[in-house]
């Protein structure tokens, strides 16, 4: 305001100003002809950063896409966002201790993890376990694989656009939750059992509603497979999406359904049998193409063999003890604890950590919800493991995602996402 | 074929191919295990993948782990002959001064993110890896967190006040 006032420029002045012809001409801009035969052609890439935080990748997963147009050019995983450290603070707790971190692993199916960790104390003290706990362990396992498989499966339909499957299957997932509070009193991150078998064997009212899951739980997963399995518009999305190869996933060091469903019948309840499973006559499902279809339909199918075990488990579940002897690991119980001398040392030593636990090296895998879980123990007879190693399968299979999407369109992205079931907590440890 | 008899084959064919350098093997508990010499372990690794007989093609686990001298670190693989169900641990050690070991990722592609993974917590250099980064880690990280010179903090230690933060 001020300059004008100095300057004085009058409403004429202005108008000059403004309609005089610059001085500056204007380049005329020349756009070549187009000739298709001797196109160059000059692609551009835009950079999309799908995550960390981002909800259709369920989870802390950050990649960054180098993108044309639609279709993913490359692709850069970055992880390791909710690292907590586990192996290291495995070295500082008693062994007992460990098996809350394991909830935290795969925590879509925490029992699995924890069981796997008994075992692979078990291995290393040598305990001699009864069937009744391998059993009961076998029935807890395919309940929490079938939660896990549930989870997977209904948000392929969630990232596909039919969030009804999730809706209606998610009651079963709450109903197999509801199986976990009665015998442990929690419902996500478990803490299942304990070294040597179980507290206590389950209660009526468990049995009564394992008995009552597995006579419903059919026609909800028969719901569920209606909705989806020959849905044209899920087929026509997840056929042919993010398929591997075989090779590839070998080469990858895939495990579980992933691997099954491009045609290897890898299966570690088959190939090493633990906890009595070689007593149990379950299929185990493949697929051919390694794609998001085959990987779902493989967990569906192995939901039905897992309720196939169960019925089995149910019907032979033999009588006994549901823990192993071995008294200076499994806690007395806490009558005898007050009465008893002997076991009031054992207990304290097992609350203390002090238990002794023999020099050696384990290595122990189960089949998880995602793949073979493994850990590799070593002990030197110290309170804590010298060293625990995590085999966790998402860590290992994660690592083929960039490969496996690229060339493609960004929702095809997306839904390999979630049909490799990657958890974020057994990814980061 | 028992877990012996594997033990026996997998060391007449190592000690045949690539002489001393097999320094031990034993069985722990139902594992047998090859401690290799790690000028060697590369083409040993390779060896026990490509032979026909043996086939060990899939590579199951890879992590570090450190000697309890303090002075050595190492390198464990879990190895897996799918189609004969057979398993075999690979262990090769060297001085912490010098942590080099050649890498694996020429063998199989999912070493790379397991020794990223290694690097990341035990500071082992694995040559000629494709992008040895710290994976789980932040980057800024200047220790390798899982040696035992790093001890996680001790809950009974009392040279720290309470007075600013309490516990």
């Amino acid at each position: 305001m001020a300059k004008k006032q100095n300057k004085n420029i009058t409403a004429e002045e202005v108008v000059a100003e403004t309609t005089a012809p610059k001085t500056k001409k204007k380049e005329k801009l020349v756009t070549p002809a187009f000739d298709p035969e001797n196109m160059v052609e000059e692609k551009e890439f835009s950079t999309l950063n799908l995550g960390p935080t981002h909800p259709a990748t369920h989870g802390i997963f950050q990649n960054v896409l180098q993108m044309d147009g639609e279709i993913i050019h490359d692709a850069v995983s970055t992880i390791g966002y909710i690292h907590r450290a586990f192996e290291k603070l495995a070295e500082r707790r008693p062994f007992y201790q460990i098996t809350t971190i394991t909830d935290r692993l795969n925590y879509c199916s925490s029992p699995i993890n924890n069981f796997g960790w008994h075992m692979t104390v078990e291995k290393l003290i040598k305990a001699e376990m009864p069937k009744r706990a391998e059993y009961m362990r076998v029935i807890i396992m395919e309940l929490s694989r079938i939660a896990d498989h549930l989870i997977c499966n209904s948000v392929i339909g969630v990232d596909t656009g039919a969030m009804t499957g999730f809706l209606y299957i998610f009651q079963w997932r709450e109903k197999i939750y509801d199986i976990f509070e009665s015998i442990c009193g929690a419902r996500l991150t478990t803490n299942i059992g304990r070294i040597g078998g179980f507290d206590k064997d389950f209660s009526p009212r468990t049995w009564e509603l394992i008995r009552n899951f597995i006579k419903e739980y059919p026609k909800g997963l028969k719901e569920f497979a209606n909705l989806l399995e020959r849905n044209k518009i899920f087929m026509d999305r997840t056929v042919n999406c993010g398929p591997i190869s075989a090779e590839l996933a070998l080469e990858y060091s895939f495990t579980g359904p992933n691997l099954r469903a491009a045609g290897v019948d890898y299966d570690v309840r088959v190939m090493n049998p633990y906890s009595s499973y070689q007593d149990f006559d379950f299929i185990v499902p493949i697929g051919t193409a390694g794609d998001t279809y085959d990987r779902f339909m493989v967990r569906q199918e192995e939901m039905w063999q897992s309720l196939r075990i169960i019925e089995q488990a149910l019907k032979n579940m033999p009588d006994g003890p549901t823990h192993a002897n071995i008294p200076s690991f499994y806690l007395p119980p806490k009558e005898e604890v007050y009465n008893n001398m002997e076991a009031l040392i054992y207990h304290f030593k097992i609350v203390m950590g002090e238990s002794e636990v023999p020099k050696g090296e384990v290595y122990h895998c189960v089949e998880g919800g995602n793949g073979e879980l493994g850990f590799y123990l070593v002990s030197d007879g110290g309170r804590t493991p010298y060293r625990l190693h995590f085999r966790r399968p998402c860590f290992i299979y994660y690592q083929a995602y960039p490969e496996m999407i690229k060339g493609r369109m960004l929702s095809d992205a997306i839904i390999t996402m979630s049909s490799m079931n990657v958890i974020a907590g057994e990814l980061d440890a | 074929m028992t877990k012996e008899e594997l033990l026996n084959s997998v060391n007449q064919k190592l000690t045949e191919h690539f002489h001393g350098s097999l320094e031990h093997s034993e069985m722990l508990y139902d594992f047998p295990v090859f401690t290799i010499n790690k000028e060697k372990i590369h083409e040993v690794l390779s060896f026990l993948k490509n032979d026909s007989d043996l086939n060990f093609h899939f590579l199951t686990d890879l992590c570090g782990f450190q000697t309890e001298d303090e002075k050595h670190l190492g390198v464990i693989y879990h190895l897996h002959n799918l189609p004969k169900n057979l398993r075999i641990r690979v262990k090769t050690f060297f001085p912490m001064t010098h942590p080099e070991i050649p890498t694996a990722t020429n063998i199989w592609k999912a070493a790379n993110w397991m020794e990223r993974e290694t690097y990341d917590f035990y500071g082992v250099k694995f040559k000629g890896h494709p992008n040895l980064k710290r994976i789980l880690n932040v980057d800024e990280m200047d220790i390798y967190p899982l040696r035992k010179e790093y001890p996680l903090e001790d809950q009974t230690r009392d040279d720290k006040s309470d007075k600013m933060f309490g516990r």
